[in-house]
């Protein structure tokens, strides 16, 4: 397989509602990362694009309607799709276009428009639950990762402070992100076991928002890389794994189709022992305890110790091993599939020190980043070194 | 690139310029019926609930109990082999206690919902359900619970012939 690189990424600001389209959002998006990377669409091979259920844009097979904006028009183009997972699943198909030797330069958008359902898109979440065994109990989405977090913390013995403090971190983090829609300056633990109670255990600040976004990255072979950038990630592992269907009947407690995706990324990456491989780390946040499952999932501490690396503070910015420094999806947002944008963007940035503000404080060489989805069951990890 | 990066693209909205007719906006309100055929396993599964019964499908090759049925077994990819009756009690794997309905909106009487697992079916076969007659404080992971059935007039081949599941009584089995 051949080396690929990473050489530019782009992202709109997450919100709620934007004013701009789908279409309009990965123009955006994908003109940024283009001008990061020094080329033009006219260099470009191949277009993927990400994007999650068409339900919330309300527009069937959306990924031939956000084509123009992606780029893709007259180009090999494919929208790939694995619920939450896409945000690095996304790069992850960009990098086979690469390593394969098919393409040697792929623009890689990804879009999601989660304004257009009203009131909220709760309502379309309700058309993923099995229609027959499901559907008639009226569940709603948080139901489950209310289960799933409740069953985490028992099996576990994890108060929910120790939980709380990673909402606290994150929608602090997030402060420095100009794209951010949740961030807060001043949150504290109690805020966040005071905020209104959804489905217990899960509370109003333990979630990330919904919001509208795109982001973009630009991949190309190494010979590409090294003639046109200065600014270079080599992608050095991949991995995804997805749990059976039946989710009433999976274990919940430990997220082993992550640990798996995470085993076939480190092997590729000749990572063998990820805790001092690996320096900055995008585990999927969508919810606070997620953030701790999947850092247990990506192999980085014991199961059940995620709480406690918060606690004793190895997880800042400043710490031995920053996770989420973007702020996540707690704190920037969760434009579902667009995440991509403070996931493998942002370990991108961190990589090559373009990150700023959030920029992490250990000289990071290597970093991972995971994204989760489809029914709580879909793993995708992408392993990151510094050029 | 995140510092050298100077506008970052994208006109944010409040939700009252959004639905109040400050930005143009077109709308649509879809109408698409849907009508699932359940299968082999299922079907028999809604049959049964009629009856006020369980039932499983065996796996011979792995010798596990599937429930809810199906008619193949995802872990040996081989068909599933017998009909097995289970039990109508079983044990609380974990829950929530919600405050919102389907659609997000709040309500004041929680929801307590989460997933059982069978009696007489393999570990971790179970599916998600309603608990009843418990509260914050008494619901536990691990608690033993029995099917209230809808009575028998009131069935209707569906999930929701069970309306809930309370805690098991002492001696009771």
């Amino acid at each position: 397989m051949r080396k690929v690189a990473c050489i530019g990424a782009g992202m709109t600001l997450f919100w709620r509602r934007l004013q701009e389209t789908g279409k309009e959002m990965c123009w955006e998006a994908a003109s940024m990362a283009l001008d990061q990377a020094g080329l033009t669409l006219k260099d470009i091979d191949m277009v993927v694009l990400g994007s999650a259920p068409d339900a919330f844009d309300g527009i069937h097979m959306k990924g031939e309607n956000l084509l123009d904006g992606a780029g893709g028009a007259k180009k090999p183009y494919m929208r790939v799709f694995t619920g939450g997972g896409t945000a690095v699943f996304t790069p992850i198909a960009a990098w086979w276009h690469i390593a394969s030797g098919l393409a040697n330069k792929v623009l890689v958008l990804c879009e999601e428009k989660m304004s257009s359902v009203f009131p909220h898109p709760q309502s379309a979440f309700g058309h993923i639950w099995d229609p027959i065994l499901d559907r008639p109990l009226k569940p709603n989405l948080v139901w489950i990762f209310a289960m799933e977090m409740n069953r985490y913390m028992t099996k576990h013995g994890i108060k929910k402070e120790d939980i709380a403090r990673i909402a606290v971190k994150n929608k602090r983090n997030a402060v420095d992100h100009p794209c951010a829609q949740l961030p807060d300056p001043n949150i504290t633990v109690e805020d966040v076991l005071n905020s209104e109670v959804m489905a217990w255990p899960v509370q109003r600040l333990d979630i990330s928002p919904p919001s509208d976004g795109a982001s973009a990255l630009v991949k190309t072979s190494e010979k590409v890389a090294k003639k046109v950038s200065d600014d270079i990630a080599w992608v050095e592992g991949t991995g995804w794994c997805i749990d059976k269907t039946m989710w009433t009947c999976r274990d919940l407690v430990f997220p082993e189709y992550v640990a798996r995706a995470a085993k076939q990324a480190y092997r590729m990456a000749k990572i063998d022992n990820p805790r001092k491989q690996i320096h900055v780390a995008e585990p999927y946040d969508p919810f606070d305890y997620k953030e701790c499952h999947h850092t247990e999932g990506l192999l980085l501490c014991d199961k059940g110790k995620a709480p406690s690396m918060t606690k004793e503070g190895i997880t800042y910015r400043d710490g031995d091993l920053p996770i989420c420094p973007s702020g996540g999806l707690l704190g920037v947002g969760n434009p579902i599939a667009a995440t991509m944008g403070i996931k493998a963007g942002e370990i991108y940035w961190q990589l090559t020190q373009q990150a700023g503000k959030r920029q992490v404080k250990n000289d990071p060489e290597v970093g991972v980043c995971q994204a989760w989805g489809d029914l709580m069951q879909y793993g995708s990890v992408l392993v990151m070194r510094r050029g | 690139m995140s510092e050298r990066i100077k506008h970052w693209p994208g006109k944010r909205l409040s939700s009252k310029e959004l639905t109040g007719g400050k930005v143009t906006t077109t709308s649509t309100d879809p109408k698409v019926k849907y009508a699932w055929a359940c299968g082999e396993a299922i079907s028999r599964f809604l049959e049964e609930l009629k009856n006020g019964k369980l039932i499983g499908r065996k796996c011979n090759s792995c010798n596990q109990i599937l429930f809810p049925p199906r008619m193949f077994c995802e872990d040996c990819f081989t068909p599933t082999n017998e009909w097995v009756y289970v039990k109508d009690t079983g044990t609380i794997e974990t829950y929530s206690i919600s405050y919102l309905d389907t659609d997000a909106r709040r309500i004041k009487d929680p929801i307590y919902v989460g997933v059982l697992s069978v009696d007489g079916a393999s570990e971790k076969q179970g599916i998600m359900h309603y608990f009843g007659e418990v509260t914050p404080k008494t619901i536990k992971i691990g608690m033993k619970v029995k099917a209230v059935w809808k009575p028998k007039k009131d069935r209707e081949g569906a999930i929701t012939d069970i309306k809930y599941w309370r805690p098991l009584r002492r001696g009771e089995k």
